[in-house]
């Protein structure tokens, strides 16, 4: 078994560790509590709550972990689609940090992270005060480009809504759906390379046409894509045609799907100069990464951070971590299950350069499922390796066509246990 | 899989009941168990399947049990495995063995006055996950009466006089999937583990509790390192698990198996 040691240089973060350590056979908790090494997480998402969990967790309260988050329910875009097609309430989706303080004592702080002083190492808060840390954590997410659909900014978001961060935008893109008229349309403006969750918007697409094929089997649905291909498409493809034959119709870029404008107020969508009247237009803009990270003067041209694989550590500041969506890794996909699967890398990383705990080599892994109908399940998935020059894939899999009915409910099934698993090992 | 449309069609009637009989046993190379129920069940004129008084038929229920099999031991010697040791299991509170890990689910069922009685165990082994929910129990059911009490007409014989009882069977052997016994002498280190463990609590919930993805907690490390070398070496196919398996040396999934036998119900 390889075990990269940690470097024992005597740095002041050992020295604090070594006092800490030293302190805690003799002295009340109090004290102790001053000397711990400091954590700060921002982001309390799949990979900021993941992260918070296991260094608390595993480090048996020998770390301060205080985790920022301005909501006090975490509302997971994963299963959100499900939502939408009605199969998950919306209760199922929202999680609280209740657990997270109460059984690992992390601090939760509910607030904006707004500066990052990387020098003096320390956090500035949108309700003033400042969080000194040892190690930052930026897990954020994602934030919008702006100007990647003409006509569409944040402002249009309740005209338009991208349902890309889940929420009340998962509400009201649903409600939309329900009020949409008889033989209305529905549109989807879907999102460049790279973005969060590449089968997510063709999931949604099948949770809308399920929806509408039960309350409203003559509306249509419009994907307006830039990109040539997308996420397991086959499968999808596969399943319109056997679920929602004549319903679905994608324009991609051959035929002006890179080529488009919205108009909120008249809800009209122009595709390469055409106008077309749409009832639901659900714009999902161009990504990057979760303003935060540029704040920290941590992001490249593309506007994601990039980091070191073994640790997920910033190329540009080691004293900082980037996980998930906002990380520029290599080979992962911008996921929840990818977040999770960093975030337990950069909490044994955390607590190995923290604490004198082990440090084991880092590998990753993902499995994005999605549901195409009842009981319809399909999924993709793939190990990753640390290399220095990417997170690099070394293995994987996919649904195939043409599995039977029995696998494609298995397959659902697992999602759910996948679900439940995945939830308690962030917010439990 | 083949299983006659019969039997299929009538395991469509409970939810869960679907679980077991696709992809677990389906999974398992040789699936033997689901082709001998499919056969089985096959065999028996219809009028007796569907007929409520006949005669439990203990031999027919032998066989049943061999879904049982990979996780429980029953008969003189039987040990706990993955789940209990099932002798003198008629009239006993649920979850009331001294010496096995039972979920937290279990043990409140049991000190709530669930007592293995025939009735009890019937509407158990219909719905395990109805009657005992988040019991760590993965097992889907079997959704034919008849079946069901085959089954417990074999398993009563265990309760009771326990004298010439059949020696009980072995879980899982390591040479049924072709894998090297000697793996099974690695000890693993169960802070490597811990951190291995990462990945798979994404999928197999902490608490050992089956949602839809089954229990691996509490589990004894032979029959661990058994189903991860299977999955390994694909005698058991599932292209999750084989995945997950197929990078792991032979030193880390004896690492899991120390972690995963000492967790138990919370974190
Ligand atoms: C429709 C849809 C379906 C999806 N389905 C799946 C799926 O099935 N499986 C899957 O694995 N993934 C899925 N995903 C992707 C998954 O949701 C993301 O990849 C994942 O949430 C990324 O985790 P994260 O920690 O990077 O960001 P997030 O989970 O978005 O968390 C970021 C958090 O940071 C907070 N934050 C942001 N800025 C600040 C700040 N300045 N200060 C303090 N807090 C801040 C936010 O409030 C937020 O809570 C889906 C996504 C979508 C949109
Ligand atoms: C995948 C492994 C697995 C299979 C297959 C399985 N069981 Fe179990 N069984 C368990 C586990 C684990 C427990 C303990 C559950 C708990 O603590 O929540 C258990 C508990 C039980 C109990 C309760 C025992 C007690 O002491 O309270 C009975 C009865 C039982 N099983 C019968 C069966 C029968 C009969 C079959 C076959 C039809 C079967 N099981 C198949 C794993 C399994
Ligand atoms: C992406 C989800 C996922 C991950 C990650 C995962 N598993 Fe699994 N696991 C499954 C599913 C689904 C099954 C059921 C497979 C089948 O039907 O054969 C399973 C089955 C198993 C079984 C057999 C259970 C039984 O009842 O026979 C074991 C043991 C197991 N997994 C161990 C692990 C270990 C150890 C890890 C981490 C190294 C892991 N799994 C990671 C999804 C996962």
């Amino acid at each position: 078994m390889n075990q990269i040691n940690k470097n024992p240089g005597l740095s002041r973060r050992s020295f604090l560790v070594t006092t800490a350590m030293a302190t805690s056979a003799l002295s009340a908790p109090s004290v102790l509590a001053e000397n711990r090494p400091r954590v700060v997480v921002v982001g309390g998402g799949a990979g900021g709550a993941t992260v918070a969990r296991y260094v608390a967790k595993d480090s048996g309260g020998a770390v301060d972990v205080t985790l920022v988050e301005p909501t006090r329910a975490y509302y997971s875009c994963f299963f959100s689609n499900l939502f939408i097609g009605g199969f998950r309430d919306y209760a199922s989706i929202g999680h609280s940090y209740g657990d997270l303080a109460a059984n690992h004592g992390i601090n939760v702080v509910h607030d904006w992270a707004v500066s990052v002083d990387r020098d003096g190492r320390s956090v500035g808060l949108a309700g003033g005060g400042s969080l000194a840390y040892d190690r930052l954590v930026l897990s954020p997410g994602i934030d919008f480009r702006s100007g990647s659909v003409p006509g569409w900014d944040l402002s249009a978001q309740n005209r338009m809504p991208h349902a890309y961060k889940a929420g009340s935008q998962t509400q009201l893109l649903r409600a939309q759906i329900e009020a949409m008229p008889e033989g209305g349309v529905y549109c989807m403006v879907a999102p460049p390379n790279p973005f969060r969750c590449p089968p997510g918007p063709y999931e949604r697409i099948s949770m809308v046409a399920h929806v509408l094929k039960q309350t409203n089997p003559t509306a249509k649905i419009l994907i307006v894509d830039p990109k040539e291909k997308f996420s397991k498409q086959g499968l999808f493809e596969d399943g319109w045609q056997r679920h929602y034959s004549g319903m679905i119709e994608r324009i991609g870029p051959d035929f002006g799907g890179d080529s488009v404008e919205v108009r909120p107020e008249a809800m009209e969508v122009v595709i390469d100069g055409e106008v077309t009247k749409v009832d639901v237009c659900n714009v999902i803009p161009a990504q990057q990464a979760g303003r935060i990270a540029a704040i920290a003067e941590i992001t490249n041209d593309a506007g994601w951070a990039p980091v070191v694989p073994h640790t997920m550590q910033s190329r540009a500041d080691e004293n900082i971590h980037v996980l998930g969506d906002a990380s520029q890794q290599g080979d992962m996909p911008k996921s929840g299950f990818s977040a999770n699967s960093q975030a337990k890398v950069c909490a044994m990383a955390v607590r190995g350069a923290l604490t004198d705990s082990k440090v084991f080599p880092a590998r990753f892994s993902n499995t994005c499922w999605s549901l195409i109908g009842t009981d319809d399940g399909v999924k993709v998935g793939a190990s990753y390796e640390a290399t220095d020059e990417k997170i690099a894939k070394t293995d994987g899999f996919i649904s195939q066509t043409g599995e039977s009915a029995e696998v494609r409910k298995a397959t659902y099934e697992e999602s759910i246990g996948w679900y439940e698993a995945i939830s308690a090992d962030m917010f439990s | 899989m083949t299983v006659p449309s019969t039997v299929s069609a009538n395991r469509l009637t409970s939810h869960r009941a679907i679980v077991w009989p696709r992809l677990r046993s389906a999974g398992l190379a040789a699936c033997a168990f689901c082709v001998g129920i499919g056969f089985l069940t096959a065999g028996i004129p219809a009028n007796l399947t569907t007929a409520s008084a006949r005669t439990a038929d203990a031999e027919r229920g032998r066989a049943l049990y061999d879904q049982c099999k990979r996780c429980h031991q029953v008969g003189s010697g039987a040990r706990h495995r993955i789940g209990p040791q099932l002798n003198d299991l008629f009239g006993r509170p649920a979850g009331s063995l001294d010496d096995y890990r039972y979920s937290r689910a279990m043990r409140a069922a049991g000190s709530g006055g669930l007592v293995w009685t025939e009735t009890a165990l019937d509407a158990f082994l219909q719905d395990p996950a109805g009657v005992v929910p988040k019991s760590r129990m993965s097992f889907g059911g079997l959704a034919e009466r008849d079946d069901r009490a085959d089954l417990l007409a074999w398993l009563r014989g265990f309760s009771g006089d326990r004298s010439g009882l059949p020696p009980a069977e072995p879980t899982f052997t390591p040479e049924e999937f072709g894998i090297d016994p000697r793996v099974l002498e690695i000890r693993g280190d169960p802070e490597y583990g811990a951190y291995l463990a990462g990945e798979c609590t994404t999928c197999h919930h902490a608490t050992g509790t089956d949602q839809g993805i089954p229990s691996i907690s509490g589990w004894p490390a032979d029959d661990f390192v058994i189903a991860m070398h299977a999955y390994k070496l694909g005698k058991r196919v599932h292209p999750v698990m084989q995945l997950v398996a197929g990078r792991l040396s032979d030193e880390e999934i004896a690492a899991l198996a120390a972690h995963f036998f000492s967790t138990d119900d919370e974190p």
